[in-house]
């Protein structure tokens, strides 16, 4: 080398040879039992629960006071004994039916309004102004001007749900449009796809991660709104739904029922969250590597 | 010159750009990205846009695409005006995340088939199949992009732009995301998918190595804005000089930095 490279260390160059792969002995060595069941989210998060509802006991019989703060096991027993008369059953039917309703026309107008502002920069405005105006508007502060357009009954209740749902999905799916990369446009235009097709097999799909966390956005306001304004109203041709149960035997004093109701409550949303969304996201973005 | 040539004639050229000036806006600026630029393309060239960053290359080769339009001059393809994109110019870009995640390798090169109406059924499948094996895939047609790596993703696009037959692919420096490996080794694919097919493409870079060894011939573009220099005949694959490469090289090297321009860094051009 030249006096360039002079203080560098001189040495030979090395060269192995290879072992093969069969000398290695263990290359994998399975996990511990604990490691494997720890890696179950599932079951992580089933000892959670059943931590907290060994607190919720714990703490219940050290008050001894079932006006106040029934056991788990009391709330369980009401609660199997509501499922079992079928009253619980029948409040949580009249709740979801409202609930679909509700949720599906929210849906509806949202997917007209974000079609309106793909289709012009107007449409974009209009969205853009109303979701601004009226995201922040709790639906539940809706409740009195949807008693005086539509009285007691399930109109009202439809009118706060779409109002929950509808801004949340309109505003996710706008965004999840917006942030859809313009080589996809690029390949979508190239393929002369245009109008409808563009959006349906372009856009939607390429925005869907965004779409789907607006409709779990939606169905979480609009069943916590569902059951805040059946709390107020749900009285309506005599069968409420559950957020009547609730008030219901809170008037009664029957606190049991009332956190059987809630034990309701929480289900669903359990439910909904942990089965239903969980499935589509394993069956779309996570299979598509768009969410990990 | 007869500026409508007959579109049958063979002997004439596929595409045709002329005094072609293409403008874009940024929030502050009216950018002129190519001036005035010229140039013909022949049935199964592989004709090379190369030039520095910011000589417009890529603006060029999405104004082809039909993207955007030309404030001056007019791009013909077979004799027709573009005014639009369409799948007869099917384009190959540079990004990974050109194909649709939510479908898989088989379904990203059906898509531009069926979408555009081309084919559909049975005859789509076998078509689309048939260019996967070509391009060594067949193992992972059922496979979603985001288990594949850099180069398998480009494969799959060149796949999908290929099984539409196009008039002309166009390629926006496919390879420059990917290692120097894979990158010579899918150099060397294009050739031989080219031996079989004998496709036109069109093809950006700013690797002169690269325009060499997989172009027949080049355009040289001068940056700021984009105006052709020189449109030089590659080496032939099967010439005897091992050192006419090496020469064109050093030749195309003087000719694009003889006049040093400052290096302003890399311009994100749309």
């Amino acid at each position: 080398m030249s006096s360039k490279d002079a203080m560098l260390v001189p040495r030979p160059e090395i060269h192995r040879h290879l072992v093969g792969s069969e000398a290695f002995g263990v290359i994998e060595k399975p996990l511990s039992t604990f490691e494997r069941l720890y890696n179950i989210g599932a079951l992580r998060k089933a000892v959670i629960l059943v931590v907290l509802a060994v607190v919720w006991e714990v703490w219940g019989r050290i008050l001894n006071n079932d006006l106040l703060f029934p056991t788990f096991l009391a709330t369980n027993i009401a609660f199997i004994k509501g499922i079992a008369s079928g009253e619980l059953l029948i409040k949580l039917w009249a709740s979801l039916k409202v609930l679909f309703s509700g949720y599906a026309i929210g849906i509806l107008l949202a997917a007209l309004l974000t079609a309106a502002s793909i289709a012009s920069r107007v449409g974009t405005d209009f969205l853009e102004t109303l979701t601004a105006m009226f995201n922040p508007l709790p639906a539940i502060a809706l409740l009195p001007i949807a008693l005086i357009w539509f009285g007691l009954g399930n109109g009202s209740l439809i009118f706060v749900l779409v109002h929950s749902v509808l801004w949340s999905v309109a505003l996710n799916t706008h965004s999840g449009f917006l942030a859809v990369s313009d080589t996809l446009r690029m390949v979508g235009k190239n393929c002369g796809l245009g109008g409808f097709a563009y959006v349906s097999k372009i856009l939607v799909p390429a925005a869907f991660p965004s779409i789907l966390t607006g409709l779990k956005i939606g169905w979480a306001f609009a069943w916590r709104t569902l059951i805040a304004s059946e709390l107020v109203f749900g009285v309506s041709s005599g069968s409420g739904g559950l957020g009547w149960y609730i008030y219901e035997n809170k008037n009664q004093l029957e606190i049991t029922n009332v956190f059987a109701g809630l034990f309701m409550v929480i289900l669903i949303g359990l439910v909904v969250e942990n089965l239903i969304f969980r499935v589509i996201e394993n069956r779309t973005v996570r299979k598509w590597g768009m969410q990990h | 010159m007869n500026p409508s040539h007959d579109i049958t004639d063979p002997a004439g050229p596929l595409l045709d750009v002329r005094g072609v000036t293409l403008q874009y806006k940024t929030k502050e600026h009216l950018v002129t990205a190519t001036y005035r630029v010229d140039f013909q393309v022949f049935k199964s060239d592989r004709y090379v846009l190369l030039g520095p960053s910011g000589c417009g290359k890529s603006t060029l080769l999405k104004a082809i695409g039909g993207y955007l339009t030309p404030t001056e001059g007019e791009i013909r393809l077979k004799g027709k005006v573009v005014v639009k994109p369409g799948p007869d110019r099917m384009m190959v870009f540079q990004e990974f995340d050109q194909l649709m995640p939510w479908k898989t390798v088989k379904q990203n090169v059906l898509f531009p088939l069926t979408a555009s109406g081309k084919l559909s059924g049975r005859a789509a499948e076998d078509k689309a199949m048939q260019y996967i094996e070509k391009v060594n895939l067949t193992k992972f047609v059922d496979h979603h992009p985001h288990m594949l790596s850099g180069g398998m993703k480009q494969r799959v696009a060149i796949a999908r732009g290929m099984a539409m037959e196009p008039d002309v692919l166009l390629m926006d420096e496919p390879y420059a995301a990917l290692d120097a490996l894979t990158r010579r080794k899918m150099q060397d694919e294009l050739l031989q998918l080219w031996d079989e097919i004998h496709f036109t493409v069109i093809f950006v870079t700013h690797s002169i190595p690269e325009a060499i060894k997989c172009g027949s011939r080049i355009l040289l573009l001068s940056p700021h804005p984009g105006q052709v220099k020189a449109e030089l005949a590659s080496v032939p694959r099967d010439s005897a000089d091992p050192h006419a490469a090496q020469a064109l090289e050093t030749r195309i090297h003087t000719m694009l930095f003889a006049d040093a321009i400052e290096d302003t860094g890399e311009v994100q051009h749309v």
